[in-house]
Parts: C-alpha cells; sequence; structure tokens
C-alpha cells in the first residue's frame, strides 16, 4: 500500500514530468513534422513520379507492340493484294496469248480463210481470162464466118452478073470488051464469062389442075392394083432389043383409066332398088299406115278407152314451175327467215360476172 | 373498086379524112372475098398511121364486124383483120381495151391455132400489142388461153413467129410476179434457153428480153432461169455484133445477179464478170447501162464479190466510163456502182482511190449542171468510199477542195491513220497538210476540232505552232517587243 500511496504523491509529478518529458518533443514536432510531411511528400512523389514513368513505359511498350501488330497486319493484307494483282495480271497476260492464238487460228480456218480466199480470187480471174479468150475465138470466128459469107455472096452476085451477060464473051473472030488486042492477059471478067453456063428465062410453070372428074377416081386407085401414069420407067434400064412399039403408048393403053358402060355402072338390082325408094318416098307423105278396108263400121270393133286425164275425177294437179316458188304464208312456222350460220361461199358470188377484170370498164 | 383499094394504102401520108372509114366499112361486108381483104388491109395501114384514126376504126363499130367474120375467112382475111387490130390495139390502153371488150382475144386464139405460120404471126403480133400496154390487159390475155399457145408458136420453124412469139412472151411476163410464173408453168423457158444459140439477133434479142423479164421478179424466177443452163451461152452472146443483144444480155444478167448472193457468186464463177466488163468497154452509150449496173449489184452483196469484181479490173473500166459518159443517168450508176464496190474494207477503198477516181466523182459532187440525181449518188458514193479509204495520197487533194461536210470524213480518216504511222506522218507534213488542216477553222466541241486536236497531238508542239496561220506574224511580234541584252 506503501507504494500506491507513494505511486499517488507523484503522480502529479508523473504527469507533469511525463508532460514535460512528451512536451520537449513538441518544440520540434512542428519542425521535425514539416519536415517528415516534406520527405515523405517529396518521396511519394518520386514514388508516383517513378509509378507514372514506370506507367508510361508500359504504355509504350503496348502501344508498341499493338502499333506494330496493326502495322504487320496491314502490311500483310498489301502484299497479299499485290500478289494478288500480280498473280491477276499474269494470268490475264496468258489468257490474252491464248485468246490472241484461238481468234486468229479461228478466223483463219473457219471465217475467213485467208488461202482460201487468195485461190478462190486466182481461180476467178482464170477463168475470167479463159472466158476473155473463149469470147475473144468466138468473134473472131463470127466475124470470118460473115466475111466469108459476104465473099460468097459476092462471088454469086457475080456470077450471076456474068451469066446473063454471056454474050460479052470474045469469040474467035472478035475480041470481046474484056479481052482486048492490047492487053497482056484478059481480064479476070473473060475468065469468068468462059467458066459460066449461060442463063436463060424460066418458061413460068403451069400448076397442073387438081383432077376432080369421077373417071380418075374409078380408075383402080388400090395400092395393090397398077402404079399411076405419072411414074417413070428407070432410066439405067438396058434397052431391050428389037422393034417395040413407042413405050408411051404402051403404057397409056396399058394404065388407061377404066370406063364402064352405062349398064356396067348401074347396080343389077336398079330395078328393086327404085320401087323401094318409090316406096319410101310415098311413105313419107301417108297419114295414116293402115290400109284401107272396104266396109269400115264393120271392123270398128274396139271400145273406145278415154284417157286417164279427162276420165279423173280431180282436176290439174298443183304441180309444175308456178308452184315451185309459191309461198304460203299460212304454212309457216316461224316468222323469221333462214339465218346464215357459216360464210357464203364466195365462189360462186360472182357467177355471171367475169372471174378476171378484164373487160370491166375502167 | 379493087384497084381504088389497092392504091390507097400507098398515099396515107396525103392525109384522108374520117370519110375513108365509112366508105370502107360497107366494102368489108362484101361479097368478093378480094375485095374484103384489101378493105380490111386498108384499114390496117391507115390505123396504124395514127390514132386519131384507129379511134375512128373504134367508133365506127368495125371490130365487132372483124371479129366476127375472123372466125370464118379464109387465111388472107384472117392476116387482114389482125393486122387491123394490131394497129388498133398498139396506140393506146383504151384502144386495146375496147379491142378486148368485143370478144376480140377469143378468136386471136383461135387463130393461133391456125396452120398457116403467116396467121399465127399476125395473131401472135396483135396480142403482144394489147399484152404490152398494162397488167389487166395480159392478165386477159392470159385468161383467153393464149400463153401454151404461144409457147407452140416459138417451137414452130419460122424465125418471124418465133420473134413475134417471144416478144409477146416478154409483153406478158413484164408486169407482175403471176404473169411471169403462168409464162414459166407453160413451159416457156426451155425454149427459150434453147433459142439463145441461135444465129438470127433480132430473135435473140427478143429471147433474152423475156427470160430478164421472167428473171426480174423473184428470186424462184430467176433461179428457175439459171437452171435452164443459160450460162455460159449467154455470154456469147455479149460478144454479139447487134448492140442491142449486148444490152438485152446484160440486162438478163443484170436481173440475175440483183437477187441474192448465191445468184451472184454463181455468175462470177462462171466468168460472168469478165465477159461483162469486156462488153461495157466495146459499147457506148445507153447501151452500158444495165452492165454497169450488174457490177454494182454484183459488189454490194459481199465484200468477197467486191473483190471479185475488183480483179476482174472493173474499177478501171468504170472510172472510164464516169468520166467519159455524157449522160447524167450513166454517170450517177456508175458513181452508185463504184460507190458499192469501194465501201467495204480499206482494201477495195484503196483499189477505188488507186484509179483516181475520188476527184472526179467530187467534182461531180460540186458541179451545178449535175442533176439532183447524180449529185446524191456521187455524195453517197464518196462518204462510203471514205469511211474506209486509208489511201493517204489518195486523200490529200481533198483537203483543198472539198465542202465541209467531206472535209470532216477525210480529216477524219487522217486522225485515225496518223497516230500510227511516222512515214505518212512525215509525208503529212512535207506536202502541206498540217499546214492546211491548221488553217481550217471548225466550231469547238465539233467533231471536226476533236479529229484536228488528235492530229495536232501525233507532232510536237512547235511544229504545230510553226504551221499555224498567223505564226510569222507572231514571231514579228515578238521581235518588235523584245528588249537587246544591253551589256
Amino acid at each position: 500500500m506503501a507504494t500506491l500511496a507513494l505511486l499517488q504523491a507523484r503522480q502529479t509529478y508523473v504527469g507533469k514530468q511525463y508532460y514535460y518529458r512528451n512536451n520537449v518533443v513538441n518544440t520540434f514536432r512542428e519542425q521535425e513534422n514539416a519536415a517528415v510531411v516534406k520527405i515523405q511528400s517529396w518521396f511519394r512523389g518520386c514514388q508516383i513520379r517513378a509509378y507514372l514513368r514506370h506507367l508510361g513505359r508500359a504504355a509504350t511498350i503496348i502501344q508498341k507492340w499493338w502499333r506494330s501488330y496493326l502495322g504487320r497486319k496491314q502490311f500483310q493484307l498489301t502484299v497479299k493484294v499485290a500478289y494478288y494483282t500480280m498473280k491477276m495480271n499474269l494470268y490475264n497476260a496468258m489468257a490474252v496469248r491464248i485468246q490472241k492464238r484461238w481468234r486468229g487460228y479461228k478466223v483463219r480456218k473457219y471465217l475467213f480463210n485467208y488461202f482460201y480466199f487468195k485461190e478462190y480470187l486466182r481461180a476467178v480471174s482464170e477463168t475470167n481470162d479463159a472466158i476473155r479468150e473463149a469470147l475473144e475465138e468466138f468473134a473472131e470466128m463470127k466475124e470470118r464466118e460473115e466475111k466469108k459469107a459476104n465473099l460468097e455472096r459476092e462471088e454469086r452476085k457475080k456470077n450471076h452478073q456474068a451469066r446473063k451477060t454471056h454474050y460479052l464473051l470474045s469469040t474467035n473472030q472478035i475480041p470481046g470488051i474484056y479481052n482486048s488486042p492490047f492487053r497482056k492477059e484478059p481480064d479476070p471478067w473473060e475468065l469468068r464469062l468462059q467458066k459460066v453456063k449461060p442463063l436463060t428465062h424460066r418458061k413460068p410453070k403451069v400448076k397442073e389442075e387438081y383432077n376432080t372428074d369421077l373417071t380418075s377416081w374409078l380408075a383402080c386407085t388400090s395400092a395393090r392394083s397398077f402404079p399411076p401414069s405419072e411414074i417413070l420407067p428407070p432410066i439405067n434400064r438396058k434397052q431391050c432389043q428389037g422393034p417395040f412399039r413407042d413405050i408411051t403408048d404402051v403404057l397409056e393403053q396399058r394404065y388407061k383409066p377404066l370406063e364402064p358402060t352405062l349398064w356396067v355402072t348401074e347396080p343389077i338390082n336398079e330395078l328393086k332398088l327404085a320401087r323401094e325408094q318409090l316406096r319410101r318416098e310415098q311413105w313419107v307423105r301417108n297419114v295414116n299406115d293402115n290400109m284401107f278396108f272396104p266396109f269400115a263400121s264393120y271392123h270398128k270393133n274396139s271400145k273406145y278407152i278415154p284417157s286417164i286425164h279427162t276420165s279423173s275425177k280431180y282436176g290439174p294437179d298443183s304441180y309444175g314451175k308456178q308452184q315451185f316458188r309459191a309461198e304460203n304464208p299460212k304454212k309457216w312456222i316461224c316468222d323469221k327467215d333462214f339465218q346464215t350460220v357459216l360464210p357464203s361461199f364466195e365462189l360462186f358470188s360472182k357467177y355471171g360476172k367475169l372471174y378476171s377484170k378484164a373487160g370491166e370498164i375502167v | 373498086m379493087v384497084a381504088e383499094l389497092a392504091t390507097r394504102p400507098q398515099n396515107i401520108e396525103t392525109l384522108q379524112n374520117a370519110g375513108v372509114m365509112s366508105l370502107l366499112r360497107p366494102l368489108l361486108l362484101d361479097v368478093v372475098p378480094t375485095i374484103q381483104q384489101t378493105a380490111a388491109l386498108a384499114l390496117g395501114r391507115l390505123a396504124n398511121y395514127n390514132d386519131d384514126l384507129a379511134e375512128a376504126v373504134v367508133k365506127g363499130d368495125i371490130l365487132p364486124q372483124l371479129v366476127y367474120s375472123l372466125a370464118e375467112q379464109n387465111r388472107f382475111y384472117k392476116k387482114a383483120a389482125a393486122f387491123v387490130l394490131r394497129a388498133v390495139g398498139k396506140h393506146s390502153p383504151q384502144l386495146a381495151q375496147a379491142i378486148v371488150d368485143c370478144g376480140a382475144l377469143d378468136t386471136l386464139v383461135i387463130c393461133l391455132e391456125d396452120f398457116d405460120p403467116g396467121v399465127k404471126e399476125a395473131a401472135v403480133w396483135a396480142i403482144g400489142y394489147i399484152a404490152r400496154h398494162n397488167a389487166e390487159l395480159s392478165q386477159a390475155v392470159v385468161d383467153a388461153g393464149a400463153v401454151p399457145l404461144l409457147v407452140l408458136c416459138i417451137q414452130e420453124p419460122e424465125i418471124a413467129l418465133k420473134r413475134i412469139a417471144a416478144s409477146a412472151l416478154s409483153d406478158i411476163s413484164k408486169h407482175s410476179p403471176e404473169l411471169a410464173q403462168t409464162v414459166v408453168d407453160a413451159g416457156a423457158i426451155a425454149h427459150l434457153a434453147q433459142m439463145i444459140l441461135n444465129p438470127d439477133s433480132k430473135l435473140k434479142r427478143q429471147v433474152l428480153s423475156a427470160l430478164s423479164q421472167v428473171a426480174k421478179h423473184s428470186v424462184d424466177l430467176a433461179e428457175m432461169v439459171v437452171e435452164a443452163e443459160i450460162f455460159p451461152v449467154v455470154l456469147t452472146c455479149l460478144k454479139d455484133k447487134d448492140e442491142y443483144v449486148k444490152k438485152n444480155a446484160c440486162t438478163l444478167i443484170r436481173e440475175i445477179a440483183k437477187h441474192t448472193p448465191e445468184l451472184s457468186q454463181l455468175i462470177v464463177n462462171a466468168g460472168g464478170v469478165a465477159a461483162v466488163i469486156d462488153c461495157i468497154g466495146s459499147c457506148k452509150g445507153n447501151i452500158r447501162l444495165p452492165g454497169i449496173m450488174m457490177l454494182g449489184y454484183v459488189a454490194a452483196h459481199s465484200e468477197n464479190l467486191a473483190m471479185a469484181v475488183i480483179i476482174s479490173k472493173g474499177v478501171p473500166q468504170l472510172s472510164i466510163c464516169l468520166s467519159e459518159e455524157p449522160e447524167d443517168h450513166i454517170k450517177a450508176a456508175a458513181a452508185w456502182a463504184l460507190g458499192q464496190i469501194g465501201r467495204h474494207t480499206p482494201e477495195h477503198a484503196r483499189a477505188v482511190a488507186v484509179t483516181n477516181t475520188l476527184p472526179v466523182l467530187l467534182a461531180l459532187y460540186m458541179s451545178a449542171e449535175s442533176s439532183e440525181d447524180l449529185q446524191v449518188k456521187s455524195k453517197k458514193a464518196i462518204k462510203n468510199i471514205l469511211q474506209k479509204c486509208t489511201y493517204l495520197p489518195a486523200l490529200e487533194p481533198f483537203l483543198y477542195d472539198a465542202p465541209p461536210n467531206i472535209l470532216k470524213h477525210v480529216v477524219g480518216q487522217f486522225s485515225k491513220v496518223l497516230p500510227h504511222d511516222s512515214k505518212a506522218r512525215r509525208l503529212f507534213v512535207t506536202s502541206g497538210g498540217l499546214k492546211k488542216v491548221q488553217e481550217i477553222k471548225a466550231e469547238p466541241g465539233s467533231l471536226l476540232q476533236e479529229y484536228i486536236h488528235s492530229i495536232n497531238n501525233c507532232y510536237p508542239e512547235e511544229i504545230v505552232r510553226y504551221y499555224s496561220p498567223g505564226y510569222s506574224d507572231t514571231l514579228l511580234q515578238r521581235v518588235d517587243s523584245y528588249q537587246p541584252l544591253i551589256n
């Protein structure tokens, strides 16, 4: 207990001592606090700044990497595109080469064969030349023929002239006009006159009248009988020996036409035929063919039969042209006329008119 | 009386008035046949001379009497009556219609079956003149059943009858395709084709004309004519002495060639083009026209055929025609043909341009004397050829004297060729073409301006400026304004 009382007596002293001892620190506490705060703030600042620097570096690194990643991606894309373009260009170039070859081949082979065309044109020009030559020859031939024809005509004319004037030929005594003694050679006309046959006038031809009289018809004209007298005997027949009658007399006699007498020309049953003819003529004029018998009423024993038209009780029938087109309106069942269902047949609509327009007045 | 009538036909030139008709008419009904014949002959000669007299014949009601007695009388009367009908029918369609109205066609057709060749000839002649005028009359003739008889007449040995029958067939078939088909159906083509070989030239004229009238209507008819194997015989007709035979042969070939390329090919393969070109060279005037048109048609079908025409030496001949001929329509045809040849490819245009025809064409286009047709055709030809022409020496003269619408094409061609050819560029400059091009005034934005621009781009700047107009003035201006360096 003593300690306690000691302690309690020291309490205030201890308290004050405690306060004073602790208060010592107080005097520098502000200063020290401020210093400490300064140091701490400076240190925290450094710390934070270091931290911020660190962060900045980290951000840079991240951004660096990120951007390089993006760039690489872009680059790959560019490379891809460039590669693709390069390939496509290559393909295009190759395709152009193929198309070039193919189109050239196609046009040359199927569409327009240049060499064939050249050949064709050459063939055409050759044909042209051949035709031209042939036509030239033809024209020349024609000319030659025409010249020849002209020359022949001239010749014939001259010959005809010479024939007409053959009397101008020179004789032994008198030289003709074309054979003058002062000339060295006779004129060509002279030679022509010598060659040519003199012209004589033709007698007008008498036209034979066509013989139509009966006697020449009655001569045996069948092919099996003697030939007609116009045929002359053959010329080269050797003359038979001996005095013979004149050949014309002989032939005249041989082929003398038949001249029958009247008794021969008439038919043998002439009388009978004449009677028949007379009977026929009279029969034409007969009114009644029956023979005439006397006692006429004795033979009349047939009953008279009247005709059916007179003996019927009905009148003349309603038949005939007038009734064909008669209209009977009471008998009609309907009051409308026929209607055409099918179109009319135009072929006959022009009946009575001409089928062509010829003859219509314009 | 007979003697009086017989002398009357000799002096038709002393004009007889219409009293003659009434005098002659009762004489036709005279008992003596010689008087009838001579009366008919006199009527025919009068009607032949003048169409008023022919009208008087129709009005005087003589025709029915003639037609009626045609059926019965002897052959001299038939000949004279057919002569009258022919003389009346040849003047105009109305008179021919009057003849048909009297029913003369049936009696004429009956005359065609007569034995005497003179009667047949007169009847065929009358039928031919009637059918010549228009299609209805030809149809009437065909309806009367004349065509098979005409084909029979062609086969007769007399040359005059053949001639007239061929000309009648040609007159019938020229109007329409159906009539031509009727003629073909009667089997006329084979006989006509055989008669081409006949030496008589008037007959050949008519036969060729008939075949060309048949062939002109359609492709089928032309093919049928070709199937009758007329080539190459027709080409010999091109060398005939008679001008009209040549003309009709050219017409026939032209009608065949104009339908399809295959037919033209056939003609080219048979050497027809060369023959026609020679024929053109040997004729003058209107005879040449169908040949020129034929070349144009052949060249128009395709470029191969045009090349065939070129190698057959057609272009020099055509250009000779173009420059020599006085008539405008022949020149127009030649211009058209040249245009057809040159319009296909640059080779063709070059072939045409080489022969120096382009200046001639230009002159024709510009001259005031040419007819409108000629101007139009030459303009088209120039345009077609220029659009394909790359032969620069021929184009250069055009720069100087062409009108603006043609100049446009010329400059266009230059602008196409110059960028690729260095020698041509050099030649262009040295010949003064560049200078001329600079002088051309063109609206900005027009096609001409673009062409000039593209030509200028082919040359360095200084040369273009050197040749531009007024360059010497600008140089002098620069000299004036230059301050010399004073040092």
